[in-house]
């Protein structure tokens, strides 16, 4: 089975319903787009899990490098004055 | 989702004791693991030969109950038996695509299933001679897959655990169809009741080795609990199928063919379990080797459909490649 048979990967994305986003539920294998929607239709929504599919070719997904995680995710960490808590507001105001 | 650019990125890793030892940290700490993370080579091999053999067991699981589809006694059963074959071949392909994360292609695991190289659960390698056994596949069978399955939600291994929760959740229906038809079978004619019972004479045994090897001859068992791949063993899994099992079979008047079967009131900590008779393990072994009634015929099934497709795959690819270049 040369590399030339090989079916390429595409990422599946399933909307599960209007007013929500798409997310990732897995892969399969098809020719071109017209078959991976057909396949992801059978094989990720038979007991109605989505009314709108999306499929990309996996290698046009660009991923970021898990070993460079900590540098680029722990700097959000120590940030806290980007969230609603760190701000001392009477309590008198009430909601705000 | 994953980037096929970056599998084997690490090859280059030394895997020395820190190494080993930051990995099982983290394993420790229930992070999930994920396809572009640095892990042993020992850990991914196991998880693509376990993946593998699990996703080889649900396509070849397809073809004991097939074989029933058309002789379905009425369209309720036949519409569920259509719908069970059918999710079976979706959990196959949730779980190529997870064993693929790790670095192995789709081509090469179909390979090494029609060249017998890979293994799938022995199960698969006994007949369907009665519409009993359609039952008592899916209230035993995948009674017993379902006890493996769950704990397997929480493998250490992300892609592996999120296919399972998906597997788990549309598995239920399975067994409880299948339940549901041994039962009818046993409200009905003297005839239907004893066909339950022949069949469940005949799949007892072999649904209690789906466990695989006891744990004291499991060669994989030690380290894949370490790594929390696994997280019962082998034996703990058995007797809690036996234990859910025997009450079951009760309730509808079968009898579990095991003559040392007994209730024993200090097993499970006290909380009680039963007592089951010796597993004929040379009868495990020869199907895992090769040598069951049905081995030589699934895999003769599987290599015609994989041959007959091939004209449709070469198709699809041609026409995909014209669209391209039009």
């Amino acid at each position: 089975m040369s590399e030339e048979a090989n079916m390429p990967l595409w990422e599946v994305f399933i909307r599960p319903r209007v007013g929500l986003h798409h997310k990732h539920v897995g892969s399969l294998h098809a020719a071109d787009s017209t078959m991976a929607l057909q396949a992801a239709r059978d094989v990720y929504t038979r007991r109605e899990e989505g009314d709108s599919i999306w499929v990309v070719a996996s290698k046009d997904i660009y991923a970021s490098d898990p070993s460079q995680a900590a540098e680029n995710f722990d700097p959000a960490s120590d940030k806290v004055y980007r969230h609603p808590s760190f701000y001392d507001i009477p309590d008198e105001v009430g909601h705000m | 989702m994953y980037s096929q650019g970056l599998i084997g990125a690490d090859s280059n890793i030394v895997e020395d004791q820190a190494f080993l030892d930051a990995f099982q940290q983290r394993i420790d700490a229930e992070e999930k693991i994920e396809p572009n993370d640095p892990m042993p080579q020992a850990y991914r091999n196991t998880l693509i030969r376990m993946i593998g053999q699990h996703a080889h067991s649900e396509i070849v699981g397809m073809l004991p109950e097939g074989n029933w589809i058309t002789r379905a006694p009425s369209l309720r059963r036949k519409v569920a038996l259509l719908a069970k074959v059918q999710d079976e071949g979706g959990h196959g392909l949730y779980l190529y695509s997870a064993a693929e994360t790790l670095g192995v292609s789709r081509e090469q695991m179909t390979e090494e299933l029609l060249s017998g190289k890979a293994k799938y659960s022995s199960i698969f390698n006994y007949p369907t001679p009665s519409w009993a056994d359609i039952g008592t596949i899916g209230w035993l069978v995948d009674g017993a897959a379902i006890m493996n399955q769950v704990p397997l939600c929480r493998c250490s291994y992300g892609p592996y655990a999120r296919a399972m929760i998906r597997v788990c959740k549309e598995e239920s229906f399975h067994q409880r169809q299948g339940y549901e038809l041994v039962k009818t079978l046993c409200e009905g004619t003297a005839e239907q009741k004893a066909m339950a019972q022949d069949s469940l004479n005949r799949w007892w045994w072999p649904s209690l080795m789906m466990f695989g090897p006891s744990d004291t001859d499991s060669q994989h068992s030690d380290q894949s609990m370490k790594w929390k791949i696994k997280r019962f063993t082998n034996d703990a899994l058995r007797q809690k199928f036996v234990d859910a099992t025997i009450p079951q079979a009760e309730l509808i008047g079968l009898h579990v063919p095991d003559k040392d079967l007994k209730w024993n009131e200090n097993k499970n900590d006290g909380k009680g379990g039963y007592d089951f008779g010796e597993i004929d393990w040379d009868e495990f072994w020869r199907v895992v080797k090769g040598h069951g009634l049905m081995n030589k015929d699934r895999i003769k099934a599987r290599k015609k459909a994989w041959d007959d497709g091939a004209w449709v795959r070469e198709a699809a690819q041609a026409f995909a490649k014209k669209n391209v270049a039009a």
